[in-house]
């Protein structure tokens, strides 16, 4: 398009294109800045979106694009696909839409880094270049099969349970350093085809080999991991065609992506090397039921559960992501809002790890009108549990299970809970006593404090709305 | 290899931009903050444009093609998702005003 502007500014045009993603740069900044405060944060992602468009509308003017058939197409395509995905997505199934259009990024970009390398012929390309082409192929491409593999574990197309042989460490490992080595060659000889396929070739199945072994109940970690590798390979690819743009942007994505994770990892008390090769963590656990038959538990029901919380001053609610598969969130904001009218104060506490992501139980719950003001994280809502009268749990186990705190002999010791012991009455609304994805007894379901609600958590929910009704 | 050394700098001093940036935002936020960041990662499609549109052979021009679909697909797919998320939490705003 540079055809279309007069040859004095044609001259210092390079100049101005880089001008231009300095502004892009400032604006992608300001508009993460926004995404700080609920209030700002949509304002935030817009901000975000026009500075892409910045980006690529001066990019168009770039000497070097002379045609624009495929360029058009391309966008189309792209276009189409994604925003027909973003309409239609449910909110309970972002986690696969994000795992998805992470992969697609880190194709990008290992496309981008391939491109290049196919445009120039191998002696006139920098070490740099070559360097850099190896490692955004590695990444872009990690990111790619990782995280169709991430999605197909969280739809359900391929076992939630870890995929292991024996050796899988030590056989990923030697093939990470191998292809490490081969970057190192396809530097010093770049002509080598066969090297660069290689590089290729063993960074698609290392996709596969690193995230198989990982259970579905860490796919958490694993999408923010996986998000922070685009970002990355977004950088790498920016060092290929020495675009600050890229870089500055991949990085910010890297970083973003790095702080979510060890946000997951610390809320389940994990280092990342043991999510990553620990190879813990099944979707659904068989066997391992409640151990000692002589321990009763307390029933309760619709009207009973009603009269408790109508009566209290003080009611907390635990989701966890069962509700949001038995679709209960609407019906839960119906049972509060009933609840509010008698001047019962609702709050809602929400563990790190309620839902398949960070922040996914948040999204779930506004998107049923609950207010953003009304969500409390895990350590503010904690002190309040000892002032609380009922703290109804629903889809939620582990997060809740003392054995956290008490038994050090069991697999989920030290993660942080919700210390919903301290309350002075539980209600955990259920389908059965069977114990949750690590397979462990919850001690607080036969604890003197807590009663049972069996059932379809949605099902029950509608129940006690109904009950509420009928107490005046 | 200056030209290396300076883009490191670059990278290294955005991530710290990055870390203060993202740090600040708060729990609720962070599906939208990850499917945000996710779109940005998008930004690698002004690679691919360069690619698609130059004069160089088929196969510059058939990985551009698939480079620009797979990062338009992020970029549109991620923006939108986003501020259809954010729309829920603007919504109670404005109803608790």
């Amino acid at each position: 398009m540079s055809e279309f502007l007069p040859p004095s500014v044609q001259a210092v045009l390079p100049n101005i294109i880089q001008l231009v993603y300095l502004v892009a740069t400032g604006v992608f900044i300001f508009g993460i800045k926004r995404l700080g405060s609920p209030a700002t944060a949509r304002s935030g992602n817009q901000l975000s979106a026009l500075g892409m468009l910045i980006g690529i509308i001066i990019t168009l003017f770039d000497q070097q694009i002379v045609s624009f058939d495929i360029i058009i197409a391309g966008i189309i395509v792209g276009s189409a696909i994604g925003a027909v995905a973003a309409k239609k997505v449910e909110m309970t199934a972002m986690p696969e839409m994000v795992a998805i259009f992470n992969g697609f990024g880190g194709g990008a970009s290992a496309l981008v880094a391939w491109g290049e390398f196919a445009r120039q012929t191998p002696a006139a390309m920098s070490d740099q270049v070559l360097v850099t082409i190896g490692l955004s192929i590695l990444i872009g491409s990690i990111t790619f099969t990782g995280s169709f593999i991430a999605f197909g574990k969280l739809k359900g197309f391929i076992s939630g349970n870890p995929v292991t042989f024996p050796g899988q460490n030590f056989f990923n490992a030697i093939l990470t350093l191998g292809t490490l080595v081969l970057i190192g060659w396809f530097t010093y000889d770049p002509t080598n085809q066969l090297v660069f396929w290689l590089i290729f070739g063993i960074a698609l199945v290392l996709g596969v080999l690193t995230v198989m072994p990982i259970g579905g109940a860490d796919m958490p970690v694993v999408i923010s991991l996986l998000n922070s590798y685009s970002g990355l390979a977004a950088a790498m690819a920016g060092f290929v065609i020495n675009n600050n743009l890229l870089i500055i942007s991949g990085a910010l994505v890297g970083a973003a992506g790095l702080i979510l994770t060890n946000i997951m990892c610390k809320a389940m008390n994990r280092t990342l090397g043991n999510v990553l090769f620990g190879a813990f963590g099944g979707a659904d656990s068989t066997g391992a039921g409640p151990g000692d038959t002589d321990k009763t538990v307390r029933e309760t029901n619709a009207e009973d559960t009603a009269l408790q919380c109508a009566y209290a001053n003080k009611v907390i609610i635990v989701p966890g992501y069962g509700l949001a598969v038995a679709q209960a969130q609407h019906a839960l904001k119906e049972v509060a809002d009933k609840l509010e009218k008698r001047d019962v104060e609702v709050k809602y506490g929400i563990h790190p790890v309620a839902g398949r992501m960070p922040g996914h139980m948040n999204v779930l719950l506004a998107e049923a009108d609950v207010p953003y003001d009304q969500l409390y994280e895990m350590e503010q809502i904690n002190p309040e549990f000892k002032s609380t009268d009922v703290v109804l749990i629903i889809g939620a186990n582990d997060v809740v299970n003392p054995a956290a705190k008490t038994e050090p002999g069991s697999p989920i010791y030290g993660m942080p809970i919700m210390d919903v012991d301290e309350a002075k009455h539980t209600i955990i609304f259920k389908r059965s006593l069977s114990p949750g994805f690590a397979g462990i007894d919850n001690a607080l379901f036969y604890a003197d404090s807590n009663q049972m609600f069996f059932g379809d958590a949605k099902d029950s929910l509608q129940k006690l709305s109904k009950a509420l009704n009928e107490l005046d | 290899m200056s030209g290396l050394i300076f883009n490191l700098f670059i990278f290294v001093l955005a991530s710290f931009v990055g870390f203060e940036l993202i740090s600040k935002v708060p729990p609720t936020l962070h599906t939208p903050l990850m499917s945000g960041a996710n779109a940005i990662s998008g930004i690698t499609i002004i690679g691919a444009l360069v690619l698609a549109g130059e004069a160089g052979g088929l196969l510059g021009q058939l990985i551009g093609f698939f480079a620009i679909v797979f990062a338009t697909i992020n970029v549109v797919g991620g923006f939108m998702v986003t501020d259809r998320m954010l729309e829920m939490f603007k919504k109670k705003d404005n109803k608790n005003e």
